[in-house]
């Protein structure tokens, strides 16, 4: 047996949250080892093209603003950025990016082997090495053993990987890749429950052979929107996206060939994404509907690869050509990748902790879709939080907790640990209950100083956010005590902006409160001697705007932060405490929350249960002292 | 739910005794206390001593009535069960009143308590020891379980049925909004249907048809409070006795017989009555009547319906005239006693119904009867559209989700953006999740995907 040099952490997987994980935590010092069983397909985006959207955008600012890599790459090798719901409020605008998939991965796998203390290296993981429900290290396929007390597990599908084109299937972890088998039997034996999720991902056409004429075209924003706080460029030319539809044709076709879907056919059981269903699904849960859309996405600069958005599917390829060739522009489309649908394991999260540390094996953590959920963003947020944990607590620190008032990612982990999931789970701003203080604009400000305080936010980036924080700060102190007098110059500036004239002196704080009154008109009225860049402007906007409304969600957080509090112990004897009914005492037992506030939002927890429980808790302290 | 909430609750049974005491407990329950109680001697509660009992009356702050007349017990914190600020309210005017005045603490601020939530502050504030823990417990399920059983019982009827409908609702839009939000590139066909704003204007006037189902709920559940009232003599006694068909109350031809409040229970239609015999209303000098008469006046105020016996046998009398005045608030059937002799009272020009009668050959009762009947049922002689609504931690949940639809509404009117409107749409299923458990996000995610294509 051939064993290598120790590590701090070693990462297994470099999918999205398997490079952020590794880059947290050679960043924070820790002697980090990244195995992927193809290091030409680092920081691959397997599905679409894409970073970002409603509340997607959400996470990938929050990545930044604790020191994370995706906003920053993203902005590198982006092709087309746009921000969501323009015209809704501040709370519900979603960043979003198209990028160059080759140019990303390469980025990325850039970043991973320029990090000191990071050695990425090929290799397939088949079995955990543990002694005394401790993870001490991992062994590949060819016998090689690497060493380390934490090991981060991001495996993406590749875990039994099945793919379904048609009625055929095969392994295999990804379209042309190897399945990882090994690793899914050696956690089974540790004792973990594994279930099964399906997702699945359209076909990709030759551009050349698309008629774009016939569709819609979707350009960028301009300016173009930015993900990250600290660097702001754009060094890519952009490309527009088209917009097309399915028509009733499509629609028989699909009706006509079900039987060769193996969705309908039953060939697959895992469960789908009931947000990203497959065309053949939205034909017949939907029959009314006439069309469907279609977004056409590039790949990427240098390639003719399109991404068809809209239309995954699992039927065979000779169907696949058929419909799609029905659909307006895509009558001689030629197909380069065909639509597939894969199968893969998942460790249904209410195994995990709030740190993404397993509960059954210490220093085993795991991140991404693993744990059940989909999407780039989610997998690279709990990448960033595994390796900042597995980090911490090589370091014997605290671990980096994130509240549901904090943070998506917060919602995210909680909602995982605490709910589980049986789907593969995707992130709304439905999801947080405390959406209208969790904005995109706002994600430095909440969690700028964690990221720096365990060690990921630069002293430069910190810096210039340090800057921005004290002019917000300044500008609103100065905004809440200004008064301003009726003046004609002041009047015929409300006037153009067709607000109400001032008769008597006003504050500067209500004109802004004003809806048709933006921060720029406020600061014609009344300049200020420290002129703001436009994302402080912007805050100050927002923060004075929306008070009412954000104050409303503070209260809402204050309220239920005494429960939040209460920590609840891990050997919580449930089965001891009286009047707690026998299917809450299950729950309670199997998920084990670390606080009465987590409690509470396990389904079938009433009020009354939390009473008991707060009970119980007094008792124990005070049997205890 | 906080532990920093005031709260408050009826600590007697309801319907027993006609002295029942609120309780409320918290950081501000002495400040709600005194908004409501005037003393009658002038003091602010705010400063007198702890441990002291006071007299006065609990007056509606919005439209100054007397709801009752109240001894009312200040403790201040920690020489309290609670450890915390503690107001006992005692009433006099029973059950009807009881609820009312709660009513009046709960707008002011303070939550209806949990079941066992006093016990439980006890214990988390160290007033009871370790070995009680057991029976802190044990008092929180056991008052879980029967108010969830009374619940139950309640929620029976229809109210379950419309309340759960009203949340299938209320999560149907929600799930229109919400998708709008999360899924700005899809084009979502919104459902068939009224725009938003009417939407949620209907499920706001579904509620309040609820709240107002209150009312006929606690008659269900606590009987009709029916006051029989009028100046000495005139028969009032005679015809409780006759309504129950038994000699309950004494009889003399000597006004002021009657010195205190009897009330006893029947049934009409199947609707629970309970008749309320009064001392005469006079002025006079003797103490003991005089006290009898403040309690028929009190009974006047907190009853349901009041019947006004008048003497037909008889002119119209200064005294009928002011008692006339006294009810014009109320739901009033002017009974004209003594059908049997020569009528000498002349004919009134009031809204009232009017019915003669006669205790002596039982002319006229069974008339009487139908009027009480269609006053409690309403014209239709059934329950009206919406019944049921049923205790007051119900109504306060109501309330509180009518208010946040009203604010969705006038959002919606105002063209906020949705994730404003769902705030408060989140808010009213909240607050309708307190009746029949609670809404959670996964519930609305459901039915988005059911209701709306989504997927890119
Ligand atoms: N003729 C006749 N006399 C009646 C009738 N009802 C009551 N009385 C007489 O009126 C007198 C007073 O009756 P009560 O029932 O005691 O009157 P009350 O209103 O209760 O009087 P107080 O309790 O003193 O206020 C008695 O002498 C009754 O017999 C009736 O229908 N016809
Ligand atoms: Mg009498």
């Amino acid at each position: 047996m051939y064993t290598q040099k120790r590590y701090d952490v070693i990462v297994i997987g470099a999918g999205h949250a398997g490079c952020e994980a590794a880059l947290a935590s050679a960043r924070m010092g820790c002697s980090t080892l990244m195995l992927t069983m193809n290091l030409d397909t680092i920081g691959q985006m397997s599905c679409n093209p894409a970073i970002g959207g409603l509340a997607k955008g959400h996470l990938v600012k929050e990545i930044d603003a604790l020191g994370g890599e995706m906003a920053k790459i993203t902005d590198r090798t982006g092709i087309q950025f746009r921000t969501l719901n323009k015209s809704k409020g501040p709370a519900v605008r979603g960043t979003r990016a198209q990028a160059d998939k080759q140019r990303y991965r390469a980025a990325m796998k850039e970043s991973l082997e320029k990090q000191t203390g990071l050695d990425v290296k090929q290799g397939m993981v088949e079995k955990l090495l543990v002694g005394g429900q401790r993870v001490s290290g991992v062994e590949t396929n060819i016998g090689v053993q690497y060493l380390s007390s934490t090991v981060i597990i991001t495996t993406g599908t590749f875990l039994k990987g099945l793919i379904h084109i048609g009625l055929s299937h095969y392994p295999s972890g990804r379209a042309g890749e190897f399945p990882s088998l090994g690793l899914s039997d050696s956690l089974r034996q540790l004792g973990f429950e594994l279930g099964r999720l399906k997702t699945g991902t359209p076909a990709r056409l030759n551009g050349r052979t698309i008629d774009f004429s016939r569709m819609k075209i979707q350009p960028g924003d301009d300016p173009a929107p930015f993900f990250s706080f600290s660097e702001k460029t754009h060094p890519l030319q952009q490309l527009p996206c088209y917009l097309t539809y399915t028509n009733p044709l499509t629609h028989e076709i699909i009706k006509n060939n079900l039987d060769k879907s193996p969705l309908y056919a039953g060939v697959i059981k895992g469960i789908g994404p009931r947000y990203c269903p497959s065309i053949e699904d939205k034909v017949m849960r939907f029959s009314e509907r006439e069309r469907h859309q279609v977004f056409l996405e590039p790949e990427g600069l240098d390639t003719e690869e399109y991404y068809a958005n809209g239309v995954s599917t699992s039927l065979p390829v000779e169907v696949q050509t058929e419909m799609y060739r029905s659909i307006t522009g895509l009558e001689e489309v030629e197909i380069m990748r065909p639509a597939y649908a894969i199968e893969y394991d998942y460790a249904p999260p209410m195994q995990i902790r709030h740190t993404l540390e397993t509960k059954k094996i210490e220093g085993l953590f795991f991140a991404g879709q693993i744990n059940g959920t989909s999407g780039y963003e989610e997998a690279a947020a709990q990448g960033l939080m595994a390796g900042i944990n597995a980090a911490l607590k090589v370091q014997q620190r605290q671990p980096l907790i994130l509240a549901r008032a904090d943070a998506y990612i917060g919602v995210l982990i909680d909602d995982l640990v605490t709910r589980g999931t049986n789907e593969p789970y995707r992130m709304f701003t439905s999801r947080a209950e405390y959406r209208l203080i969790l904005r995109e604009d706002n994600a430095d400000i909440r969690l700028r100083d964690r990221g720096r305080e365990i060690g990921l936010v630069s002293e430069v980036d910190y810096q210039q956010f340090v800057e921005k924080r004290q002019s917000v700060e300044r500008e609103l102190k100065r905004i809440k005590k200004t008064w301003v007098k009726p003046s004609a110059e002041v009047n015929a500036v409300l006037e153009q902006r067709g607000s109400n004239a001032l008769s008597s002196d006003a504050a500067l704080e209500q004109l802004l409160k004003r809806p048709e009154l933006s921060y720029g008109d406020i600061s014609v009225i009344s300049p200020t001697d420290h002129p703001l860049k436009d994302d402080a402007a912007e805050q100050v906007e927002i923060q004075i705007k929306y008070e009412g409304y954000i104050q409303r969600q503070m209260s809402q957080v204050e309220r239920f932060a005494s429960l939040e509090q209460k920590d609840l112990p891990e050997d919580m004897d449930y089965d001891s405490i009286t009047g707690l009914g026998s299917e809450v005492k299950q729950k309670l037992k199997h998920v084990r929350p670390v606080s009465l506030g987590q409690a509470s939002r396990i389904s079938g927890v009433t009020p009354a249960a939390i009473s008991l429980l707060l009970v119980a808790l007094e008792k124990r302290k005070r049997g205890r002292s | 739910m906080s532990d920093q909430d005031t709260i408050c609750a009826v600590s007697t049974a309801p319907g027993h005794g006609s002295i029942g005491i609120i309780r409320i407990s918290g950081n501000d329950s002495i400040v709600i206390a005194k908004k409501l109680f005037h003393p009658s001697r002038p003091k602010d509660l705010l400063t007198v001593p702890s441990h002291t009992i006071h007299y006065g009356r609990i007056i509606d702050p919005e439209d100054r009535t007397i709801v009752d007349e109240a001894l009312v017990t200040i403790m201040r914190g920690p020489g309290t069960y609670t450890r915390e600020d503690v107001v006992e309210v005692n009433g006099h005017g029973g059950p009807v009143a009881l609820e009312r005045t709660l009513g009046l603490v709960i707008a002011e601020g303070a939550r209806q308590a949990e079941p066992g939530e006093f016990t439980k502050r006890a214990f988390l504030n160290g007033r009871i020891d370790l070995a009680q823990a057991e029976a802190v417990m044990d008092v929180i399920k056991a008052r879980t379980d029967a108010s969830n059983r009374a619940a139950q019982e309640q929620l029976k009827g229809g109210l379950s049925r419309e309340v759960e409908d009203l949340r299938q609702k209320l999560i149907g839009l929600l799930a229109g909004v919400e998708a709008g939000v999360d899924f700005p590139e899809e084009d979502i066909e919104t459902p068939e249907g009224r725009p938003l704003g009417k939407e949620i204007e209907s499920v706001a006037l579904t509620i309040k048809g609820l709240i107002s189902g209150f009312a006929f709920g606690k008659i269900m559940r606590e009987g009709l409070a029916t006051a029989i009232v009028g100046r000495p003599n005139v028969g009032k006694s005679s015809l409780l006795n006759s309504l129950l068909r038994e000699d309950r109350a004494i009889v003399t031809s000597m006004p002021g017989t009657t010195r205190d409040i009897i009330e006893e229970s029947i049934t009409i239609n199947g609707i629970a009555v309970r008749i309320i015999d009064t001392a005469g209303i006079r002025d006079t000098h003797d103490l003991v009547e005089q006290e009898g008469v403040k309690r028929s006046v009190a009974a006047l105020a907190s009853a349901d319906l009041v019947l006004l016996v008048l003497d037909g046998s008889e002119p119209l009398h200064d005294g009928d005239r002011q008692i006339l005045e006294e009810v014009s608030r109320k739901n009033t059937v002017v009974v004209i006693n003594k059908a049997d002799v020569p009528r000498k009272l002349e004919k009134l020009a009031r809204p009232e119904v009017q019915i003669d009668v006669s205790c002596k050959s039982g002319q006229g009762l069974d008339e009487l009867r139908k009027a009480i009947s269609r006053m409690a049922l309403g014209e239709q002689g059934a329950p009206g559209e919406h019944a049921w609504a049923v205790n007051t931690r119900h109504k306060q949940a109501l309330e509180k989700a009518l208010n946040s639809a009203e604010k969705a509404a006038i959002s919606e009117r105002n063209n906020a953006s949705p994730e404003f409107i769902a705030l408060d749409l989140r808010d009213a299923l909240d607050h309708i999740g307190t009746i029949i458990g609670a809404t959670y996000t996964e519930d609305i995610l459901e039915r988005v995907f059911r209701d709306f294509c989504i997927g890119k």
